[in-house]
């Protein structure tokens, strides 16, 4: 379930590599400055550990097919939120390198996905919440199993979204959700046994190695300022310059919707009719675009409300994004 | 990451193709990376029913497949073994956009045809041209590349670390499948128990080959970074490299106005 290149726009990819690349930035910084540095190796050959233990399968008893390691969330709980992050997303460096897995451009979501998704996401706000501080046997299977499966529907939503915002693919919304979704149920149930059966193993044999993720450090190491500034530097060039660039074919997301709703529900249609028209005078620019901008079509004042939509609307994701962040942060020193 | 049961084979053919010698093998890797990601992101910008005036970016995958004399069938079938997830997504336009965009003589061709046709184009350009990269430029080198291009080093670190245990550990996971499957009759024996207990089994390795390598590297007096001897620097070669194709693309991508294309192309039919 790799993101593709063929299926993203610039817009977004770019906006998730900006994510992705501070990111590493900061994890970088965290697993720099940790007092045990024997972390380096140990992230280097549990990536590599990732990578072989795919190479082992076992078949799943009636349905004929075979289930093996995910990764993501086995790796949090063994080396923490940052050190997790750095390991997957070199791994899926070199998968986008060798294997051509998704390519360059979907690199940042595919990063965003399998990596921010169950390290800094799943990982502190699910799995230590749900284990506790010294779980029982089916307590700690119960948080690996339906961590897992969080993990991996939030991944495939991940995909879906990208794809629609993207507007490259004509799939509907609502169609690819059904597609993707239960695929990824069954797969994250099968992902979420493995990730509980072999943390169980490491438990009983050598117990103090789930201790490792606890060992934060205890002053603050990053500057905020300067990794948002960077960010923010990134989505709005992208934002801004990316935007003239984008298709001026609707929206994927808005067709898609059009496309549902446009045949069943008559009904409704000046309900929505009338949303539509309040959404119009509310929106302050409304299709991305100055609303005057209609009358006069000159070609800088379209494209000047064009840059002004997209730097608005990076700046609008990146507070949340970093919001986010902030909120992660708290929780970890905590 | 879901899906990785491509043998270490590949893997090492890529390698071995990296390290043969060509003008194109010989650029700085960081001038190829740059080219690379401007490629793509120019790729990714035309508008979604751009087929015909994404093909003169062919020039730039093919013309260095044939400068670094790469064998073409093996890059054809790396591509084609990830193709179906694109494919899948990219096969629906058909069904669910069937405007008819583009008049050629008798025959109406629906937008949903043309974005099928686009994102395969696209495919194929994005991810041919980084397994080009990849059969041209060795993976320490764009490792090094990616550090003097400001990528922390500790990533960088974790790359090089990385790379240089999938081989070791990937070998030691192949024997054990082998083991398995030597001593399994009738398929018994494959399922989720025996599984776990390979896993964990090829972790503890893991974890022990983790710390006698911490312990080597402490008695080496490592220190957070890798010395190299570089011998590559960025020179008027490179530039060129990097400042000519980038023209390219961008001035390809800013002379290719979609509707312009499709007038002259239906004057000409």
């Amino acid at each position: 379930m790799h993101m593709a290149d063929a299926l993203l726009s610039p817009q977004v990819g770019g906006v998730l590599w900006g994510v992705t690349a501070g990111t590493v930035a900061y994890c970088s910084r965290r697993v720099r400055q940790l007092e045990d540095d024997s972390t380096v190796p140990m992230m280097g050959v549990m990536g590599a550990f990732i990578f072989a233990a795919q190479m082992i399968n076992f078949s799943i008893p009636a349905t004929g097919s075979s289930g093996h390691l995910g990764g993501g969330m086995i790796l949090a709980i063994l080396l923490g939120g940052p050190a997790a992050f750095l390991t997957i997303a070199s791994v899926l460096l070199v998968q986008a390198l060798f294997f051509a897995d998704g390519g360059l451009l979907a690199l940042g979501c595919n990063i965003f996905n399998l990596g921010f998704i169950p390290a800094f996401l799943v990982y502190p706000f699910l799995f230590k919440p749900l284990a506790g501080a010294d779980p029982g046997r089916r307590r700690l299977f119960l948080a690996c199993l339906v961590s897992a499966a969080v993990a991996l529907q939030l991944g495939a939503l991940g995909v879906v979204l990208e794809t629609t915002f993207s507007g490259i693919s004509a799939l509907p919304l609502s169609s690819f959700l059904l597609v993707m979704q239960p695929i990824h149920l069954a797969i994250g149930l099968v992902e979420g046994v493995v990730t509980a059966v072999v943390v169980q193993l490491i438990r009983q044999q050598q117990p103090g190695l789930l201790q490792l993720a606890s060992a934060t450090p205890a002053r603050p190491l990053f500057s905020w300022r300067r990794t948002a500034l960077a960010l923010l530097l990134v989505s709005l060039l992208v934002g801004g310059i990316g935007s003239w660039y984008a298709s001026s074919q609707p929206d994927g997301l808005e067709w898609s919707v059009a496309k549902v709703i446009g045949g069943e529900l008559d009904s409704t249609s000046s309900l929505i009719a009338t949303l539509d028209n309040w959404q119009q005078r509310i929106a302050v620019l409304p299709d991305y675009d100055f609303a005057s901008a209609t009358a006069d079509s000159s070609l800088w004042s379209s494209r000047f409300g064009t840059s002004l939509s997209g730097v608005l609307g990076a700046t609008v994701s990146l507070t949340l994004i970093v919001g986010l962040g902030v909120l992660v942060r708290k929780r970890n020193q905590r | 990451m879901a899906g990785i049961d491509h043998s270490l084979f590949d893997l090492t053919a890529l390698d071995t193709l990296a390290y043969q010698d060509s003008p194109v093998h010989r650029l700085d890797a960081r001038a190829k990376v740059l080219t690379v990601l401007v490629f793509v992101v120019v790729v990714a910008s035309y508008d979604k029913y751009a087929v015909l005036v994404l093909l003169p970016l062919l020039l730039f995958p093919v013309s260095l497949l044939i400068m670094a004399r790469l064998p073409i069938a093996f890059l054809l079938k790396r591509l084609a073994l990830v193709a179906p997830f694109a494919l899948l997504v990219g096969i629906f336009n058909p069904f669910f956009d069937q405007q008819v965009q583009l008049q050629l003589g008798g025959l109406a061709i629906s937008g949903g045809w043309l974005s099928f046709l686009s994102i395969i184009l696209r495919f194929t350009l994005t991810i041919g041209s980084v397994l080009v990269l990849i059969a041209v430029t060795s993976f320490p080198a764009i490792c090094h590349a990616l550090g003097r291009l400001g990528v922390p080093w500790t990533f960088v670190l974790q790359l090089l670390f990385l790379y240089r245990y999938i081989f070791v550990l990937g070998a030691e996971a192949e024997r054990m499948v082998r083991a398995r499957s030597l001593r399994s009759f009738h398929g018994r024996g494959n399922g989720l128990k025996v599984y776990a207990a390979l896993l964990t089994q090829l972790l503890w390795r893991t974890l022990e080959r983790a710390r006698r390598l911490y312990r080597a590297m402490l008695s080496r007096c490592f220190s957070g970074r890798f010395r190299l001897l570089s011998t590559s620097r960025f020179g008027p070669k490179e530039l060129l490299f990097v400042v000519g194709w980038s023209g390219y693309f961008i001035l390809l991508r800013l002379g290719s106005d979609a509707a312009a294309v499709r007038g002259w192309l239906e004057g000409v039919f």
